[in-house]
């Protein structure tokens, strides 16, 4: 009902602006009355603007070729954002550089022409600055707005609530009532409240404040708070400036609570990257009571295989992570049954021995990829599906590879916990942690089942080193930044309890979050510490501590 | 004490200075150049591309026959981006292997490290990154930006032509972004911007959580105000915060970024394609045209044997300062530290950019300021840059405290922290 009556109002006062906004529109403008010579005497002219060194003579051109009802404009706009339009150093010609081609080949963008083989010395870029770019955003979305494609139409839409002018809303009626798709008409919606807010009509910008009222768009927060603020101090006679308080705190209270929901989230994902590193550990030291130092290299060894696997297939970026977890798995796996048959099983029971003997692994096994790699950090790429962020609405949002990495580390807790209570190989692990002489006498291969143990345990740290390649640099150093974070984690959890280590992780993932705002993300970090080393003065067993006959093993 | 003791000990003094006598005699057949420079840890990133093009340097002023009739010979040692160590290989590349000039450091927190040990032993250091200012010493040549020659300018720049109205200060927790920040608070708020327009943060070396960061810069940046990110976040943390600011789709359109710490080096970790628009201050970018630029790109990727290899504005830094200390000495005829330092200067040599770099009394140098926007293939584009080289300034003139100090190596005053008002030198004290 509401929207009808909008529509109806609008197109009814602005007929004329209608007119000009709609003239640039390839699909909408084709009655116009120009004639076919003068249009493209018209949009040689304007492109020609485009050969200006100065930014603000080729943002005139831009919007003089907006004007002309010429197809090619969009794709040259594209063309300009992506840096692919070039003029020729002899002759000015304008052409598309393709630049994946080998050789670049190109299209003359007049007549479409192919060129094969150019030399790009021959050609000077169009470059454009952060002020045309935003011309080119608005511009491009001006025109996508009668795209068939819904995306674009969403997209040009999106880009432009907020900035919606009095031409512009004519046109926003207009195309609202032949708008189909519900999200897009809902944000055109907003887009003309917003701008409602401009006029004069009290009981339209009451209307418009309800409707604003439950939106999170920051755009329409902003519109009401800088509304309110020009009021002032003035007597609210019509009712707009309680309407609008009203709508402000509504949205207040709203983008509080996402807020909160937010830094939860920051927080889980925090969490999970603890839990995951925190994770082998849990078994290794948790289960096995050896103090492993090597334990970040191991994850750095995992790092390093993502690595290795995208150098080796780099057509294959997608389908890398999936290629480098069960390899990661596999040689951080082996380099630990190595380092368990090599070293550690001549020192079970002298804890510093271990320490310091397992110290100098971590740094023989940094000095690996600084050999045989290099020293600095290498890339690893992000698989294209885990870039970009999802987008909940407008005040919240989460990014894809946080999301992975936080479903990634609860299939791997839970997948431990089934090898640990499900297989043979749990029971016999945990049979020889808690009493390995009458394991032994059992039948148990205890040298056997603690190799494997360590293997296991140092394979979980490799496939973490694969998540942890997608969100911080890779380097030799990698392990040594998480080593403190990961034994935290088991200590704080409670040793040898893995339910106590995944409610460990997530807290201080969670906490940490929520400090950071106030403190700072390097004051949170001493305060979490300063936290754990008090909390291990009160309970020293950590916060889930093992009970009965398992305590004394 | 009797006797013999005292023999002993004469002998023994004797034998020590022989050794000396003759450790100098050898290493007087070449004239040796320290480089000082993280070949690992969270420095290296940046680094080791300076020890490479100190490398390329001193080769081809061999082949250019040397200097003063010797050969030059290059000492690397490796401080590891442990800021002590810099301080300990100092003294090494001093005492033990009798440098003639040593040059680098990158961080201002490894300079400050040095820079007793640089005073005590009367060494040269020439420093070629951008800093904070706020310093001058006898034995160190500048020859990065100070922050007159990029921070400001490059606030200018967002504050005029892309009207920037709330400003984002995020850095890495140490001394250089702790400074510039202070300073530009200071620029800002002269300039009339509110204090709740102004939001600073610091993260620590090495940061990869950024997400709570970033999305807070989102929030902070949808106030209908136009906002922008001053950067000064140092080293490997830069890839997982641009990585971020991608993944959460903050473009440069919407909040631009300024980074006065990241160049080519840095992004060619990067895919810039969401990037594309930052900016970043310097004084030099690779994609100036210049006839110099294109010879020394062509020689350093020629010494690298890498097409693809980069060059960025330290390096430029580096190549100013080793001709100036090249010319220097020639205009000396020694290498000794105080006949060098005095010869510096008001020397004049060519930089990359088309211009000349001039010494100081202050012992910085002038530069051009360039701004330039981060494109989709790793490089920057020049949006802006200034008519004439700017000076350096050693003592920031925004801050209350530092308005009356200068830095004049000259006689009559010959101090690096001389009060004009009180006409005192508060020599090597900076505070």
């Amino acid at each position: 009902m509401r929207i009808l009556w909008y529509t109806r109002r609008h197109a009814m006062l602005s007929c004329l602006a209608w007119l000009f906004a709609c003239l640039p529109s390839p699909g909408l403008g084709q009655d116009t009355t120009a004639k076919p010579a003068d249009n493209a005497a018209a949009f040689t002219q304007a492109l020609a603007g485009l050969k200006a060194d100065d930014f603000d003579q080729k943002e005139t051109a831009l919007r003089q070729l907006v004007q002309v009802n010429d197809p090619r404009v969009l794709e040259i706009f594209k063309a300009l954002q992506d840096a692919r339009l070039y003029i020729a150093t002899q002759s000015g010609e304008f052409i598309y550089l393709n630049e994946d081609t080998d050789p670049p080949s190109g299209m003359k963008v007049l007549n479409g022409d192919k060129l094969a083989d150019i030399d790009p010395a021959a050609y000077d870029k169009v470059s454009v600055n952060n002020q045309l770019r935003t011309t080119l955003k608005e511009l491009i979305a001006g025109l996508n707005l009668h795209s068939p494609d819904r995306a674009l139409r969403l997209a040009a839409v999106n880009e432009l609530v907020g900035d919606v002018t009095p031409e512009k809303l004519a046109l926003f009626n207009q195309l609202l009532t032949q708008e189909k798709d519900p999200e897009i008409a809902e944000v055109m919606q907003v887009a003309i409240a917003i701008a409602d807010l401009d006029g004069t009509d009290s009981q339209a910008k009451i209307q418009a404040l309800q409707r604003l009222s439950d939106s999170l768009r920051p755009e329409a927060y902003n519109r009401i708070k800088s509304l309110l603020a020009e009021s002032g101090t003035q007597p609210d006679s019509s009712g707009v400036i309680a309407a609008a308080t009203k709508a402000l705190n509504n949205i207040d209270s709203r983008r509080e609570r996402y807020r909160f929901i937010e830094t939860t989230i920051f927080g889980l994902s925090l969490g999970s990257i603890l839990l995951l590193i925190a994770i082998g550990l849990s078994i290794t030291f948790g289960v096995m009571g050896v103090i492993n130092m090597a334990h970040g290299e191991l994850m750095m060894l995992g790092a390093y295989t993502t690595y290795l696997v995208q150098a080796a297939l780099p057509n294959a970026i997608d389908y890398s992570l999936f290629i480098a977890i069960p390899l990661a798995f596999l040689i951080s796996g082996l380099v630990g049954v190595a380092i368990e048959r090599g070293v550690i099983r001549f020192l079970y029971g002298r804890p510093l021995e271990t320490l310091l003997a397992t110290f100098g692994i971590s740094l023989i096994l940094q000095q690996i990829p600084r050999t045989f790699i290099s020293a600095q950090n290498v890339t690893v790429q992000n698989p294209s599906w885990l870039s970009g962020s999802w987008a909940i609405n407008p005040a919240l949002s989460i990014t894809y590879n946080r999301l992975f990495i936080f479903g990634f580390a609860i299939v791997v807790f839970f997948g431990l916990l089934a090898i640990m209570k499900k297989t043979s190989l749990g029971l016999q692990v945990r049979a020889v942690s808690q009493n390995r002489a009458m394991a032994k006498a059992m039948g148990v291969r205890t040298e056997w089942v603690d190799a494997l143990t360590f293997g296991l345990g140092s394979g979980i740290a490799g496939i973490a080193g694969v998540a942890l390649s997608q969100i911080t640099n890779v380097g030799p150093n990698l392990g040594q930044g998480y080593i403190v974070d990961s034994f935290m984690v088991v200590v704080f959890g409670g040793v040898g309890n893995v339910w106590g280590m995944l409610v460990g992780s997530l807290s201080l993932g969670t906490v940490s979050k929520y400090l950071e705002p106030w403190s700072g993300a390097v004051l949170a970090k001493i305060f979490i510490l300063i936290f754990i080393i008090l909390f291990i003065q009160k309970r020293p067993r950590g916060l889930f501590p093992q009970k009965g006959r398992a305590a004394e093993a | 004490m009797n006797n013999s003791v005292l023999r002993n000990v004469k002998l023994w003094s004797t034998a020590i200075a022989l050794g000396v006598i003759l450790q100098a005699a050898q290493a007087a057949d070449t004239i040796k150049v320290g480089i000082l420079h993280s070949l690992s840890g969270t420095m290296a990133i940046s680094e080791t591309t300076l020890k490479d093009t100190m490398l390329m340097l001193i080769d081809e002023q061999n082949k250019k026959g040397g200097l003063l009739g010797k050969k030059l010979e290059a000492v690397v040692v490796d401080p590891a981006s442990n800021w002590p160590l810099f301080a300990e290989k100092t003294r090494e590349l001093i005492q033990k292997d009798h440098v003639a000039a040593i040059f680098g450091c990158w961080t201002s927190v490894s300079r400050k490290s040095v820079l007793p040990v640089i005073e005590e032993l009367n060494g040269l250091l020439f420093y070629p990154v951008q800093y904070e200012g706020e310093e001058s010493s006898k034995n160190v040549f500048y020859t990065g930006a100070a922050p007159n020659q990029q921070a400001i300018p490059a606030v200018d720049y967002l504050m005029k032509d892309l009207k920037v109205k709330r400003w984002v200060l995020a850095g890495t927790d140490y001394v250089y972004p702790r400074t510039t920040n202070k300073i530009l608070e200071a620029y800002l708020i002269a300039k009339g911007v509110k204090k709740e327009d102004i939001m600073i943060n610091y993260t620590p070396f090495g940061h990869s959580d950024w997400q709570s960061i970033v999305a807070d810069i989102k929030k902070f940046g949808s106030a209908g105000k136009k906002t922008a990110v001053v950067s000064t976040i140092n080293g490997d943390a830069n890839v997982p915060f641009y990585k971020e600011l991608g993944n959460q789709g903050i473009s440069a359109s919407k909040i631009p970024v300024v980074a006065f710490s990241v160049g080519e080096e840095e992004l060619s970790g990067i895919d810039t394609k969401p990037l594309v628009g930052h900016l970043a201050a310097w004084n030099y970018f690779m994609s100036v045209k210049d006839k110099g630029n294109s010879a020394f790109i062509k020689e350093w990727q020629a010494y690298t044997k890498n097409p693809k290899r980069v060059s960025n504005d330290p390096m430029e830094a580096h190549y100013i300062g080793f001709n100036l200390w090249v010319k220097a000495v020639e205009k000396a005829k020694s290498i000794e530290t105080d006949k060098v330092a005095a010869a510096m200067i008001g020397l004049e040599v060519p930089n990359l950019t088309g211009g000349t770099a001039k010494v100081l009394k202050n012992h910085h140098i002038t530069k051009p300021v360039l701004i330039g926007e981060i494109q989709g293939n790793g490089q920057f584009e020049v949006v802006w840059k200034t008519k004439a080289e700017v000076p350096g300034d050693a003592w920031s003139k925004f801050l209350p405290e530092d308005k009356n100090i200068v830095a004049d190596w000259t006689a009559p005053i010959n101090c690096g922290n001389y009060n004009t008002k009180t006409k005192k030198c508060s020599g090597q004290n900076y505070k």
